[in-house]
């Protein structure tokens, strides 16, 4: 995973909340046994109505999703985060996630920022009146700015995955470095739990 | 300290304890695994020059892509094909056991373990797959993943955990006749939401989950992830070691009386607390039926389908709007007048013997309402077996059923089974989201016995609405 510091750019507001993974990456494309090449997947279902958000010309080349309450619910599935990364994004803004969705971000360098309901709402407003909004997401200090109209909320991130995300580290690398307690705790298993 | 359930069996699970920055190391007791979130995981693997820790805590097979029908033949679909052939080279390279297709102990993961008696009290429980949450039925502790942390699991058998909230849903008293254990959660995630359990374990407690059996148990801890949990858990006993004793990987002997000497603490403490607590009176319960597009939009059989006006602010009324618009409802309909296209018995929620008894109860003896195309998708090939020796497969072939091979099938529409645009589904599934079963598919979330009446009768129906 690459090093995350800032992502700034431009917001595409998609209104709705309970958006859940089985729509933003609809199940046909999880047949793919490589991990890149969803970005032509996500939303694809809706992306068919040309009304909907992302296929409006003036939110093209945009790096932020703004999104409603309870994005990513639903289905495990990693290929949701790849999706939006392979199209372009590079974080997504809600009042709140779906807990395996927003675990699953954080391993592949999506960043997951949770706003207070107002000020997301507030945020959602004034993309839709400017869509060329330019909005600034500073993992470092845990910040979403939108400068010209002087917005600027906290949002929050455990430690561990603030310095995972500003480092680019890999978890496994992580874990095994704690390979003697595993071992450890494996001498302490009880013998008769289940084997394959 | 007083503790929970939960809170007990995360306890006994952390290999190195984190603190206010750095979160728990967990042991993972058993990883399940198939077809579709693991490929990218195993190339990991390779890629970074690492093994599989514990290839003898971790078991694979094959349940989303696989056709329930003429499964001697090739499998049509080629992308499909593929994603299986990558799964069984990648067991035979890291050694870990598979059953494949066509093997009779094959079916949806979250069958298949309980099934084995790899499932047990006290166990954490991971897999690629939210609905692992459905193992919790068993006092595991069960969560599903994405593809990072199978990684991670194979290459280390732990994962770095924060520890989650605690939430007990109590639902006590006597549950009225022909009210499932379907019926309960559908009723618990209707009245908490979909992001009522986010951040939270959730404990089901109260006799009216006392008095379910495994497979009941199984249903409702299914469907925690639906109200967004990160794990659902009921507190094992008498009914839990009955399902379990004799089972292939079940102790026996000796170790059998000191597993249920562990199993029987596993408990919540007298005076323990939970972070949030809801209440049900299971008196009050009803037969559900979603009616739009996430689980938590449902309705008594016996009620209505709302309106966009009975909505409490705008954002809700939106959502309500949007959801009626998707399933082609006007709103304000009784549920019980709503014409069905499509009946799907099937899915790690309801493909269990239990629900495969509870809908052959019903369709013996009577006749598929003409026009009404219905698939029962067995959730094993063991579930299978069993059904075929008491004669139920007979039943729902001669009432009009199309009786099929095990697998996730409709649920999720990545085989052949899956919904025109326009076509409505009364489904045992656990997700009614807009396309799951199908681009344009209309889903309606139900109990076996529901849909097998709804299939008799055409429209959504209780048993005792059948002549
Ligand atoms: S039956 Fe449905 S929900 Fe269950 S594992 Fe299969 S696809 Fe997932």
């Amino acid at each position: 995973m690459e090093p995350i510091h800032i992502v700034s750019g431009k917001v595409v507001p998609l209104d709705r909340s309970d958006v859940d993974t089985d729509q933003i990456i609809p199940s046909g494309w999880l047949k793919r046994v490589e991990r890149t090449g969803f970005g032509a997947g996500l939303f694809s279902q809706w992306r068919e109505e040309p009304g909907f958000v992302l296929n409006q010309p003036e939110h093209a080349r945009a790096t932020i999703l703004l999104t409603g309450a309870r994005f990513g619910v639903g289905s495990s599935r990693e290929h949701a985060v790849w999706a939006l990364l392979d199209y372009g994004f590079r974080a997504v803004i809600a009042p709140s996630f779906g807990d395996i969705f927003r675990n699953n971000s954080t391993k592949a360098g999506l960043v997951p920022v949770e706003l207070g309901v107002e000020e997301a709402a507030e945020l959602m407003s004034a993309i839709q009146a400017d869509p060329d909004l330019e909005v600034v997401i500073d993992v470092e200090r845990l910040t979403v700015e939108a400068p010209k109209i002087g917005f600027t909320a906290k949002f929050p991130i455990d430690p561990f995955t603030q310095h995972r995300l500003l480092e680019g580290l890999d978890d496994i690398g992580l874990s095994l470095a704690h390979a003697d307690a595993i071992m450890a705790y494996e001498a302490t298993r009880a013998d008769w739990l289940p084997v394959t | 300290m007083a503790q929970t359930l939960s809170e007990k069996v995360w306890d006994r699970h952390v290999v190195h304890a984190g603190n206010a920055a750095e979160p728990d190391l967990l042991y993972i007791d058993l990883h399940l695994v198939h077809e579709v979130t693991s490929p990218q995981a195993f190339e990991g693997l390779r890629l970074a020059g690492r093994g599989v820790r514990r290839p003898d805590l971790t078991v694979a097979t094959m349940d989303h892509n696989v056709p329930t029908a003429g499964i001697d033949q090739p499998i049509a679909d080629p992308v499909s094909r593929r994603q299986m052939e990558v799964l069984a080279e990648n067991c035979r390279q890291f050694g870990i056991r598979l059953y494949p297709m066509g093997h009779r102990n094959q079916g949806i993961v979250h069958v298949i373990s309980p099934e084995l008696g790899l499932t047990q009290p006290g166990m954490t429980i991971v897999c690629g797959d939210s609905h692992t949450s459905t193992h919790g039925a068993f006092g595991a502790l069960a969560f599903g993943m994405g593809t990072s942390e199978v990684e991670h699991v194979l290459a280390t058998q732990t994962l770095p955990q924060r520890r989650p909230g605690t939430m007990s849903v109590v639902v006590d008293g006597e549950l009225p006749v022909g009210v499932t254990a379907k019926d309960v959660i559908l009723a618990v995630i209707g009245r908490i939401g979909t992001g009522g359990g986010i951040g939270h374990i959730i404990e089901y407690r109260g006799s009216a989950f006392r008095g379910l059996s495994m497979e009941g148990r199984m249903t409702v801890c299914n469907m925690s992830i639906e109200a967004g949990a990160k794990a659902g858990m009921i507190a094992p006993d008498d009914t839990t070691f009955a399902y379990l004793e004799g089972r292939p990987h079940a102790p026996s002997g000796a170790a059998w009386e000191k597993a249920l000497d562990h199993w029987r603490s596993l408990t919540t403490d007298h005076g323990a607390t939970f972070d949030k607590e809801v209440v049900f009176d299971a008196s009050a319960l009803a037969p559900h039926v979603t009616w739009g597009t996430n689980p938590g939009q449902v309705a008594r059989l016996d009620g209505r389908v709302p309106h966009p006006d009975d909505a409490l602010d705008a954002g809700e009324r939106d959502s309500i709007a949007r959801a009626l618009s998707y399933m082609g409802l006007s709103g304000g309909e009784a549920v019980r007048s709503i014409p069905v296209d499509t009946v799907f018995i099937g899915s790690c929620t309801n493909s269990r013997i239990e629900d495969l008894r509870a809908a052959a109860t019903v369709a013996r003896g009577r006749k598929v309402k003409t026009g009404v195309r219905t698939l029962v998708v067995p959730g094993s090939g063991v579930v299978k077996e069993q059904a075929e020796a008491e004669g139920l497969d007979r039943i729902f072939i001669d009432a009009g059923f199309d009786w099929r091979q095990p697998g996730c099938s409709m649920c999720l529409a990545m085989n052949p089974d899956t919904l025109a645009p326009g076509e409505r589904c009364a489904s045992t599934s656990n997700r009614n989201f807009e396309g799951r079963q199908g681009r344009g598919g209309r889903s309606h979330l139900v109990s076996p016995a529901v849909a097998a009446a709804t299939a008799i009768a055409g429209t959504f129906s209780a048993p005792e609405d059948l002549a």
